[in-house]
C-alpha cells in the first residue's frame, strides 16, 4: 500500500504575527515554522499502519513550499521531522503555495502517475484555516473524498472511516484509492524517537520542480485585528449589572 | 442572465441556521448584481415545508436535483451535480454554507465547475475594479487577510455567525433539474450515523457558548456549567486537557486542535486563555471570564472578567440570568 502525507508549514500559533509593510504578506523573520499540526495527525496515523506492516506500506510525505532564510523556517527540516516518525521518503514541491488551487493542482499532478492508494490530509491548516486543498486534490483525481475522518481501518483493499459530522459521527465504507482530511482523533500524536531522528538524516529528500498553474485567488493585503473593545472588570456583588448589561447588547 | 446559487443544506427536513445565513448573504449579493437568488436542493426527497421557507429568505427560484442516489450525502455525488448545475445554467456566483458537509462539498465543486473559491470569509464580496473582494480570518485570529479574485465562476462559503439571517420573502417558483451521479462518484458509502447528543444547540451554529476548563477540578462539578448553558439556551465546550482526560467528550473540545467557533458571546469558566485555547475562540463577538486567578491570561482577550471562584460566581452568575428572564419574560 502506498500512501502519500500532504503536509504544510505553518508558523507556530504561540509566534507573533507581523506583516510586511505592504500588507501582502507574513513577516517571516523571528517566526518559527511548524507542521500543520492536523497533519500531525496524518502523520502519526501513517506511521502505524507503517508499523503494522512494514515491508507492505510505503509512506511519502510531501509539502508544496521553498525554505525560508532562517533555520527556523525550513520546510526541509520539517519534512525531515516528519520522516524521522519512521516514514519513507519525502518530496518538496519548489514553490510558494500561492493559493489552495495553485498547491492542490501541483500535489494532484506530482501523484497522478505514481499509484498512492491513500492520500492522506489535516483538515485545514491553522494559517488560514481553508478546508480546500484536500478536497481540490480529490477532484482533481476523480478520487472519493472523506472529510473530517476521526478513524480509518484499512481490510482488503477497502477502508472503514468515521467522519464527524454535526451532533455525531458519520461511518462510511469506500475502496481505495482514497483522500481523506483528518480531524482530531484519527491517531495520537507522536514524537519521534531519536533512533528515527538518526534515520531521518539519510532518507531520501526529492526537490521537483513546479508546475506552471495559475492561482485563482490572491492576497491582497493583511492587516492586524481589530483592537479589542474595552475590557470590563465586575465585582462578583455586582453580577446584576452585567445581566443588564448583556441584555442592552442583546447577547441573552 | 444569470444568478446567484445558494446550496440550501436540508437536515431531517429541515434548513438549518448556515443555510439561512447563506441565503441571507446570497439575496443581498443578489440584490447588489442586480441578478435573481436560487436556491438548489440537493436530495432524494424534498420536504413540503422547504419551499416556503426558503422563499421566506429571499430565493426567487428553487431548483431541485432529486434522485435515490441523493439520499445521504455524498461529496463527490452532491458536488458533481452542483458542479453540472453551474455549468449548464452559467452560474458565476454561489453561496455553499460553511458546515461539515458545505466545506467537503466547496472544494470539488470549484474544481469540477471550474471556479475560483473563497472559504470562511466575513464579508460579503464586494466588487473592486476587476476585482472580488473579501475577508477573512487568519493566523489563528492574530491577523485579517483580503483577498480578491478576477475567475469567475466564484463560489464562496462564509464563517458561521458571519451574518444575521434575515427574512426577505420572495414569490418562489419550482424547477427540476435532472442529473443522476456517475458511479464512480458512489464509490464511499456512508453506512451509518452515530448520534451523540440531540436535544443541544450544536456547538458551531451556537450564538452563546459556556465553556469550562480545569479550573473546574473534576467531571462531578460540571452540573453548574450545564445549569448556566441552559438558562442561557447555549452549547457547552471545554479546553483540551479537559477533553484529554474524559472529563467532557471531544466533540466539546475548542481550540486550535479542536473545533472553531464565533459565537456572539463566549463565556469561559475556569479556563487560563493558553494561546492554543484563544485560536479557536477569539473571534467570539463578546467575552466573559470567569476566573480565580486575577493574572490568567484569558483577561487580556475578554470583554467581561469576574475574578472570583467559579463554584461561587457561576451559580449566582444563573440566578442573576433566570431572574432577569423571568422579569422580562412578556
Ligand atoms: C499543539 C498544541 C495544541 C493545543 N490545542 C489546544 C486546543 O485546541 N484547545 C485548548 O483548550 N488547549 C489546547 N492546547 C493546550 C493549551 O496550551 C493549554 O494547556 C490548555 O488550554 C489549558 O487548559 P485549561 O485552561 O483548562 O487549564 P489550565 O491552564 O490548568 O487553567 C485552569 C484555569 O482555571 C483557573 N481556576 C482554577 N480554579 C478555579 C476556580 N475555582 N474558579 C475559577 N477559576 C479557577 C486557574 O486560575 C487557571 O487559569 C494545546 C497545546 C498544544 C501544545
Amino acid at each position: 500500500m502506498k500512501i502519500l502525507c500532504c503536509i504544510s508549514h505553518v508558523p507556530d500559533t504561540t509566534t507573533r504575527i507581523q506583516f510586511t509593510a505592504d500588507g501582502k504578506a507574513l513577516d517571516r523573520s523571528g517566526v518559527t515554522f511548524i507542521i500543520n499540526p492536523y497533519d500531525d495527525f496524518v502523520l502519526a496515523r501513517a506511521a502505524e499502519l507503517k508499523e503494522k506492516n512494514p515491508t507492505g506500506v510505503h509512506v511519502t510525505v510531501l509539502c508544496v513550499g521553498k525554505n525560508g532564510a532562517s533555520s527556523t523556517d525550513s520546510v526541509d527540516a520539517n519534512l525531515r521531522k516528519a520522516l524521522a516518525l519512521g516514514l519513507d521518503e519525502a518530496v518538496r514541491i519548489d514553490a510558494e503555495p500561492l493559493d489552495a488551487f495553485f498547491v492542490a493542482s501541483q500535489i494532484a499532478a506530482y501523484a497522478q502517475d505514481k499509484g498512492f492508494d491513500l492520500f492522506l490530509f489535516g483538515k485545514e491548516s491553522i494559517d488560514y484555516n481553508g478546508s480546500q486543498v484536500p478536497g481540490m486534490v480529490a477532484a482533481l483525481l476523480g478520487l472519493p473524498f472523506i472529510s473530517y475522518a476521526t478513524s480509518i481501518e484499512i481490510l482488503n483493499g477497502s477502508a472503514k472511516l468515521t467522519r464527524e459530522i454535526t451532533g455525531g459521527k458519520e461511518l462510511i465504507e469506500s475502496p481505495l484509492p482514497l483522500v481523506l482530511s483528518a480531524q482530531k482523533g484519527l491517531a495520537e500524536w507522536r514524537i519521534p524517537n531519536v533512533r528515527g531522528i538518526m534515520q531521518a538524516k539519510s532518507k531520501p529528500l526529492h526537490v521537483i520542480a513546479p508546475l506552471s498553474v495559475s492561482p485563482r485567488v490572491q492576497t491582497l493585503r493583511h492587516e492586524p485585528p481589530p483592537p479589542k473593545g474595552t475590557f470590563k472588570k465586575i465585582e462578583p456583588e455586582r453580577i446584576d449589572e452585567l445581566v443588564q448589561e448583556l441584555a442592552n447588547k442583546g447577547l441573552i | 442572465m444569470s444568478a446567484v446559487v445558494v446550496w440550501a443544506e436540508t437536515t431531517e427536513g429541515r434548513l438549518k441556521k448556515p443555510t439561512l445565513e447563506a441565503l441571507t448573504a446570497g439575496r443581498k449579493w443578489a440584490t447588489t448584481l442586480g441578478e435573481p437568488l436560487w436556491a438548489v436542493v440537493i436530495g432524494d426527497k424534498l420536504s413540503e415545508n422547504i419551499p416556503d421557507l426558503i422563499a421566506e429568505y429571499g430565493a426567487e427560484k428553487l431548483i431541485r436535483i432529486l434522485s435515490p442516489e441523493f439520499s445521504t450525502f455524498i461529496p463527490n455525488a452532491y458536488a458533481r451535480a452542483l458542479a453540472a448545475l453551474i455549468r449548464e445554467k452559467n452560474v458565476s456566483y454561489v453561496v455553499i454554507p460553511q458546515t461539515y458537509d458545505g466545506r467537503a462539498l466547496a472544494p470539488l465543486a470549484s474544481i469540477w465547475a471550474n471556479a475560483a473559491l473563497f472559504s470562511g470569509i466575513t464579508t460579503i464580496p464586494e466588487k473592486q475594479a476587476e476585482l472580488w473582494v473579501a475577508r477573512r480570518i487568519c493566523y489563528s485570529n492574530k491577523g485579517l487577510e483580503w483577498i480578491g479574485t478576477a475567475h469567475l465562476p466564484l463560489i464562496i462559503t462564509l464563517k458561521a455567525n458571519s451574518i444575521i439571517p434575515e427574512k426577505s420573502p420572495y414569490s418562489l417558483t419550482i424547477e427540476d433539474f435532472s442529473f443522476r451521479p456517475p458511479v464512480e462518484d458512489l464509490r464511499a458509502k456512508p453506512v451509518g450515523v452515530e448520534k451523540v447528543s440531540t436535544d443541544k444547540v450544536p456547538l458551531t451554529e451556537a450564538e452563546i457558548v459556556v465553556s469550562a476548563g480545569r479550573g473546574l477540578k473534576g467531571p462531578e462539578n460540571w452540573t453548574i456549567v450545564e445549569e448556566l448553558a441552559k438558562v442561557l439556551g447555549a452549547a457547552t465546550a471545554c479546553s483540551k486537557p479537559v477533553a484529554d482526560v474524559g472529563w467532557r467528550p471531544h466533540h466539546e473540545h475548542v481550540g486550535q486542535t479542536g473545533i472553531q467557533i464565533s459565537p456572539n458571546l463566549y463565556i469561559a469558566i475556569g479556563i487560563s486563555g493558553a494561546i492554543q485555547h484563544l485560536a479557536g475562540v477569539a473571534s467570539s463577538k463578546n467575552i466573559l471570564v470567569i476566573n480565580s486567578d486575577p493574572e490568567a491570561p484569558f483577561f487580556k482577550a475578554a470583554d467581561y472578567g469576574i475574578v472570583g471562584d467559579a463554584f461561587e460566581v457561576v451559580p449566582r452568575l444563573t440566578e442573576a440570568i433566570r431572574r432577569y428572564k423571568e422579569q422580562h419574560s412578556h
